[in-house]
This record gives C-alpha cells, structure tokens and sequence, in this order.
C-alpha cells in the first residue's frame, strides 16, 4: 500500500466540505427586490414586520426579506409584485423609507444569518456608475487660512485695535497681521488670543511694522486635507442616501490621497449622479429684512442699504439682512423629524460658537421672520479649461422665530418633501472642499449582463477543452485531474464569495487563467511519474516520485505568478484588482487542490490496493 | 495517448546562435515597433471619452463619423466593437468638452439615424487620472520585474539566475511589441496581462533549471552544456503540454470572452507562447554563455531547500 497520512485526508475532505457550504449561496439565483433606507437613520426589525404585515394585508407577498447594515431588503417573485409593493409602502409609508428597485439573491435567510452571501458582481458585470472624485485639498486648506483671516479681522475690530492689514500668504501657508505700532500690536495680540486661544502664534516683523505671524505646520496641513476627504466622504454617503437617487447599495470610499471612488451599481444616469454629487453646499441663517418691498428691490435691481436681494427655490425675491447668523460649518447636526407636536420638522444642532449667536439673536429678534440661505458651488470649466466655480444662492426656508434658543432647534412649518431635502441640504452645507468627477464609468445593464454571458461561455469551453484533452491524454489520472479542477473553481468561488471581493470581467478572465495554470500542476506531476514509470520503477513508487519531486516546480512556477498577482493587488484600482484577487487567491486554491486534493484522490484509487500493475496515466 | 513516448535528442545548445539571433531580432524589432509606431494606448491611460452604442443593424460607419462631425463633435474616432451592431466611439480628452454631456450628444445624434440605438456604457477619465493610471502600470511592471528578480536571485545561483531574469524580460517586450505592430489597444487589462505572464513565464525555465540541477549532479560525465541539453529535452514534453493547455484555456478565452477581454487575452496568448520560446531556448542557453559549470550546481549550500511550505 501506498502510505499517506490520514489528516491530509481530513484536510482535503473539510476544505471541500468548508468550499461547498461557502459556495452553495451562489446557486440560488437572483430576484426582484426593493430596497429600503432611511435617511441618516437604521431600519429596524419592528419595521419590517409592520412592513411585511402591510403587504400581505394588500395582497402581495414578498418571497424573502432580510435586514443588512439597516437596510431592508424585501424580494418578489414577480416585476409586477415589486412595483404594486412599491406603491403600497409609498402610500401607507409616505416619506418615512427610500425605496430603491434592485435585484437580491434568492439565499434562505437562515444561511444569510450564518454569514453565507453570494459573490458580489462588478460593475461591469451589474451595470451601473463609477465615480472618481478629485477632493481640492489645496483648496480647503485654503479655506482654512481664509478662516483664519476673517477671525482675526473680526477679533481686531471687537477690541477697536487699530492694525495696517491682514496678509493671506497661500503658498506659504501663513496668515500675517501688520501693525502700525508696538502699543496696537500689543493690544491686538491680546485679542486674538483672547478670542482663540489655542493658537501659536509668532512675532515677527513685516517691513519695518510688527506683526503677527501663524504659520500651518506639516502636521496640521495633512489633518486638514485628511478632515476635508474624511467629511467630503460623509456628505457624499448621505447625499447618496437622497430619495431623488434611489440606489441600492452604494459604496463610497477613499482612493489615494485626495481622491474619492463611488460604485453605484444599478444606476444609468452618470449625469444625474454626478449633479447630485457634484454639488458643495454652504449655508446661512439670516435675519429677513421685513422693513422694505422685496418685488420692488428686485423690479429696481438695488437692495437697500443693509439688505441683499435673494430668491426663494420658487423664484420670488426675498430681503435679507446682510449680517450673517450663523454660517453653515457652525452647524454639527440636521435631522428630519417626520412626527413632532409641531407636525414634520427639522431639528438643527449648532457649536458652540454658533449657540452664543444664535442665542444673542434669538432673544433680540423674537416672533421675526429668519431665512437659510442655501449657496451652491458646482465646479465647472469655461472655456479656457479652467476649472471656475460657479455659485448659486437661494433661500430655501423662511420661518418665524417662536422662542430664545442656542445649540439646537427646530425648523417646523415643513411639508414632509420639504422638510427631508432640507434636513439633507444644511447636513451637506459646510463642506470643506470643492469636488470635481476625474473618472467615470457607466455600464448599461444590458452590457453586464452581455459580459456576464461572454464570462461564462470563455469558462464553460475552456475548462471543457482542459477536461477533454486531460481525461483523453491521461485517462484515469486525467479525469483525477478534472475532479480536482472542479473542487479548485468551488472553492476559489468559496473564497471569493468569504472575503467579499466583487467579481468582474477581469476577474472570470483570472478564474479562467487559474483553471490553466491549476491544469499545469497536475501535467508536471503525471509526465513526472511517466518518467519514473519509463525509468522502470514500480507504479506506487512512481507516483510518490512524481507528487514529490513536482513539488518544488510548482511551488516554484506559482511563487512569481503570486508575486506578479500581490503586486497587481497593490497598484490595481477598480476591474484590475478585481483580477488580481481572483488571481491570487485562485493560485493558492489551484496549488493545494493539485498537490494535496489529486494527491488524495489517487490514493482513494489505487492507495488501497495490494498489487498495482498498471498505472492508467 | 502520448505524443513523447520517447526522449527527444535536439541539440539545443549547439545551435544557440541561431536561437539568440531570433530573440535578438524579436526584441529589436518590438522596441523599434514600440518607438516608430507607438502604442495604441487605451483611454484608461490617455484620458479622454469613450461611448459604445448598440444599434439594432448594422449601420454605415461612415454615416456615423459624418453626423457626428456634423452636430459638431470633432476628433471622433468611430469603429466597430466586436460586432458590427456595437459601435464605440473614442474622443481624445478635451478640457471644454464635459464627458457626459458628449455621451448624450453622441447618443442623440446616433438616435437621428436609428431610433433602436441603446447606450452600453460610457467612459470618461480625465487626462491627469490617465497619467496617474499609466505613472502606476508602469511602477507595477517595474517592481514585479524587480520581485521575481530578487526571487531568482535567492533560489538559483547566479549564473542561472542571469538566464531566467533575461528569458523572462523578453516575454513582456514581445508582448508589448505585438500591441505595436497590432495597434491593438493597450489598456490597464492589457497590463495586467502583462503582469500575469511575466508571473507565469517563469514557470517552464524554472522545471528546466531544476532538471538540469538534477542532472549535473548524478551525471557528473557529462560536459555542462550536455548535461542542459538533456534536461531540455527530459522536459519538453512537459514544458509543451502544461503550455498547450493553458493555451488551449485562454484561446478560450479569446474567442468568448468578448471585445472587452480581447486584448487582455491576446497578450496572455503571445505571452505563453513567447515564454515557452524562451524557456527552451534561451534561459540555459544564457546561463551557459555566462561561464555555468557542472561545479556551479554541486555546491551544498545552492540545494533547494523545502521553502514555501506555508503555501496551501
């Protein structure tokens, strides 16, 4: 007998069983499906059973329903049954979901609840958008030294100190304050630091007058650009979260330095996406000037002294006093409150600095008329190339002042609609830096499903001619080879299917390539007991040659293939590391099936026989 | 069924020369291709906008690239994509121009000749993020290359070493020469596949290297070139089979893997073949001309040691 030790059996036998379970998932299939979210806040448990008894009091049954990251996601066995439930929950529920028509896999829930999911398909096998957004990082640091230019103009003129200017050096990353003498600079100094006190600043000397130096260290330039990527990635994922967008599952994460990707699979319209997403938003409270005719200012063109001319989202013109409340990145938090006593609402948190204004203001102007002033930057080029931004301003909610209040209110007198997209637009407001689409992607869903079906007819024939010429070139060993071949594609899919990795077209190439290269190993194996067979050796003794001295090749040839596929995983983005993955993981699956899977299976064969003759190889 | 029943006995050492001169002329005329005619490089890293429609007939190529110019969107390439129904349409990046909105354009336009027209997907990198892309490409060939170098490095001594850096170094040249003289389009797939084979062509020099370790061991007769030739040939049979069937996967590959996958297929196509080339008549052949001797492979410390046991 040819002796091979017994928890190698077990291995191979539990790694098979382990592939099995993991890859089973993937055979259930795809159904309609609704998607709900809420915005900003979880879809609970209790949701779905009020949800789910909602529908079949209507007559539609969902086939399956499953909670995730507070998603809801319900399925149908029919087109028909996924739009009637649409409507249904819209009816019953208006407002309180964003619904979003997607497709779900058919897996039982008790599997889902053991962790067992399906592959996640690529984009360019799902169709949908990808995004890639530029984040100005130089620009919010920009912004930054800006911030610190007003604070101190603003600081300087509540202590009457008398100084000559306030120089912005960007390059530089500084901000000086120039004095006309050493008593104001004195004064000043006190001023600022009074008003913020954290600061380091420097005494220097500007052409003869002193100043007041602060300068952004590396350390603090970095945390600025990470904060504007960092809230840049907050704003998008609630943005996309928007009813007007609807996506299922959407993906937002940080590439790079500077740069922000988005999957949004299932949707078709870029442009749509990217006017939603392209937007920087900032906010103002204003007090409305009540005093002056806004038709008439806006038939003359001239505001009155102290006022500004705006619009309302409707078009009608609107005073507002030009002192600013409060500005939008005083803001912390804007929720929507669909049930108050008051009827829907927003409810607004405000810092700090933002509660001490809005306190001052609340107890001078009670039972006024206070305005959010929504302003727009969507970055455009003109015709130079030049990116420029381009701003719109709008008044997007009037409402009466009621009570003294700080750091947190409420906006009431909103419809339902109203209220939501305003809750969404003052969260959006107070981003830290502009955005601008550098790459995108949109695949149509019928291209998916075309490569889907390409992806699949490369595989079916490729393995097929691999089985064939195996099975015909070295029988019984051959069809070993097959068996093996099939447990490498269940568990790389098993693989796949654990960590998580979206499968795209590059991917199945790289499943394809694998089969090849797990083919290999077992060619260099049998033309190796060929050789010790022609060199006269008995056939036991062949075959414990051949699966020994073809391992150090193997190991060998698979090393620099995992080499090239770990380099590739690095460096890859999108599609390209979605063939680096299923490359990598395929070669460790493809190394262990050969060198312990067929090893196994051979012994099953011909292990347990007293006398071996022939081998059919 | 077996097509080597019988060791073959080519005199692959003596005949060297010839070998080189064909290589040499291979690499020659891949970078000369690469420099005069240059690659036909994807959008992925040029930058620019591709769209590709789907019409419900064939239509007239030339319809389309004249309505085009004539609703005003210039420099618009126009080609068939597969099938003759699938049209791409690639346009060099352009500042003014916003992607988008020349999908929409285009997509209008083709509508004025075919109502059936259906938009498949559109593309839109902005030149810089092309340059980035191609800045990257360029860093993962380099470090692959360097990785598996220092990998040959430690498991060989450095005669061989030579021979399996340089036999792997001239499998992606020929691949990249074959975009060139193709003007297939050369994209981040194209890449990867580039990548892929420099991993993969290693594979066959590495089962010669390691017979003709065996060999200058136990035959201790023979003249070091001898001893490569027989190693050769003991392992040609498998250096060709192991090839042929990965050939036969990936032509697979090729023919059904759509236009998509075309390029990326092809690469590994002439990839394969160009590493099976280079592993049988080159490899050893350099290692030779590098001064190898029967004694470079006896020394205690260059036995293989069982390393990469981590490895499933």
């Amino acid at each position: 007998m040819i002796s091979y030790a017994r928890w190698k059996f077990v291995l191979v036998g539990s790694a098979l069983l382990f592939g099995i379970l993991l890859a089973l998932p993937n055979l259930f299939g795809e159904e309609n499906a609704l998607q709900l979210a809420r915005d900003r806040a979880a879809v609970l448990p209790g949701d779905r059973t009020s949800i789910e008894s909602l529908l079949t009091s209507k007559g539609v049954a969902e086939s399956g329903a499953f909670l995730d990251q507070g998603r809801l996601t319900l399925r149908f066995a029919s087109k028909q049954d996924q739009l009637k439930a649409r409507d249904i929950i819209n009816d019953a529920r208006p407002h309180d979901f964003t619904i979003a028509l997607s497709q779900a896999s058919r897996v039982p829930e008790w599997m889902r609840n053991l962790g067992l999911n399906p592959l996640k398909l690529g984009l360019d096998l799902r169709g949908g958008v990808y995004l890639v957004y530029q984040v100005d990082v130089a620009g919010a640091v920009r912004q930054l030294l800006d911030h610190y230019e007003q604070d101190f103009r603003a600081s300087l003129r509540a202590a009457r100190v008398p100084y000559q200017d306030v120089l912005v050096d960007y390059p530089g990353n500084r901000v000086q304050v120039l004095f006309h003498d050493a008593e104001s600079f004195a004064k000043g100094r006190t001023a600022i630091l009074g008003d913020s006190r954290t600061l380091i600043l420097t005494d220097t000397t500007v052409s003869g007058a002193p100043a007041l130096e602060l300068k952004l260290g590396a350390a603090q330039i970095k945390e600025r650009q990470d904060y504007a990527v960092q809230q840049n990635i907050v704003i998008l994922r609630n943005r996309l979260n928007s009813p007007e967008l609807a996506v299922s599952e959407p993906q937002v994460a940080r590439q790079g330095v500077d740069q922000i990707a988005i999957q949004l699979p299932g949707l078709q319209n870029s442009a749509e996406v990217k006017k939603i997403l392209g937007k920087t938003a900032t906010l103002e409270f204003r007090m409305v000037d009540e005093t002056n005719n806004p038709l008439e200012a806006a038939t003359s063109g001239h505001a009155p002294l102290g006022s500004k001319l705006y619009n309302t989202r409707d078009k009608q013109p609107v005073l507002l006093k030009r002192e600013v409340v409060v500005t939008g990145d005083q803001l912390t938090d804007a929720s929507f409150q669909p049930n108050t006593q008051d009827g829907p609402a927003v409810s607004v948190s405000l810092d700090s600095r933002g509660a001490a204004k809005m306190l001052k203001n609340t107890q001078e102007n009670i039972g006024h008329l206070m305005a959010v002033v929504f302003i727009d930057r969507s970055r455009e080029k003109n015709a130079e190339g030049v990116d420029v931004d381009r701003v719109t301003e709008e008044v997007i909610n009037r409402a009466t002042i009621r009570g003294v209040f700080s750091n947190s209110f409420q906006i009431t007198g909103v419809n339902p609609i109203e209220g939501r997209e305003l809750a969404l637009l003052l969260r959006a407001g107070g981003l830290a830096a502009p955005l601008s689409a550098v790459e995108e992607r949109a695949i149509g869903p019928s291209l998916g499903q075309d490569n889907i079906d390409k992806g699949r007819n490369a595989m079916v024939f490729g393995m097929l001619a691999a089985f064939l010429f195996m099975a015909i070139y070295y029988k019984v060993f051959g069809l070993v080879a097959d068996i093996v071949l099939i447990a490498n594609v269940i568990l790389l899919t098993a693989l796949l299917s654990l960590v998580g990795a979206a499968l795209t077209l590059p991917g199945i190439a790289a499943v394809v390539l694998t089969v090849g290269m797990a083919v290999d190993a077992n060619i260099l194996i049998y033309e190796r007991i060929r050789e010790e067979l022609r060199n006269g050796i008995s056939p036991r003794a062949a075959i414990t040659a051949g699966f020994e001295r073809a391992f150090s090749a193997i190991a060998d040839s698979n090393v620099t293939a995992l080499i090239a596929g770990i380099v590739l995983w690095l460096f890859g983005t999108g599609a390209v590391r979605g063939f680096a993955v299923v490359l990598v993981l395929g070669i460790a699956t493809s190394m262990f099936t050969s060198l312990m899977g067929s090893r196994a299976l051979v012994q099953l064969i011909y292990g347990g026989k007293r006398k071996v003759d022939h081998l059919s190889i | 069924m077996e097509f080597f029943h019988k060791v073959t006995r080519f005199p692959f050492m003596n005949t060297r020369k010839v070998w080189y001169g064909l290589s040499a002329l291979l690499i020659v005329a891949s970078l000369g291709l690469v420099v005069i005619r240059g690659l036909n490089l994807g959008i992925d890293f040029t930058g620019g906008v591709v769209v590709e429609t789907n019409f419900p007939q064939a239509p007239n190529i030339e319809v389309l690239r004249t309505a085009l110019a004539a609703a005003g969107v210039s420099g618009a390439q126009v080609q068939a994509f597969g099938s003759s129904r699938d049209i791409l349409v690639r346009l060099p990046p352009d500042p003014n121009v916003k992607g988008e909105q020349v999908g929409a354009r285009i997509l209008e336009v083709f509508h004025g000749i075919d109502a059936g027209v259906k938009l498949q997907r559109t593309e839109v990198v902005g030149p810089q993020v092309g340059q980035e892309l191609f800045v990257k490409g360029s860093w993962a060939l380099v470090a692959t290359l360097v990785l598996i170098a220092i990998y040959v490095l430690l498991r060989f001594t450095p005669k061989l070493a030579v021979g399996a850096i340089l036999a792997v170094l001239h499998d992606p040249i020929c691949v990249v020469g074959f975009f060139a003289v193709t003007q297939m389009t050369f994209d981040l797939t194209a890449i990867s596949a580039v990548l892929a084979v420099i991993g993969y062509s290693l594979n066959d020099t590495v089962i010669v290297f390691d017979r003709v370790r065996e060999r200058a061991r136990n035959a201790r007769k023979l003249t070091i070139a001898q001893v490569i030739d027989e190693s050769i040939n003991q392992t040609l049979s498998r250096t060709l089979m192991t090839k042929l069937v990965t050939l036969l996967v990936v032509v697979a590959l090729l023919i059904f893997g759509g236009e998509t996958l075309h390029g990326f297929s092809a690469a590994l196509v002439i990839g394969i073949l160009a590493g099976t080339y280079s592993s049988i008549y080159i490899s050893a052949a350099i290692a030779l001309d590098f001064g190898l001797r029967s004694d470079d492979l006896l020394e205690r410390k260059h036995t293989k040691p069982e390393e990469v046991d981590g490895l499933p």
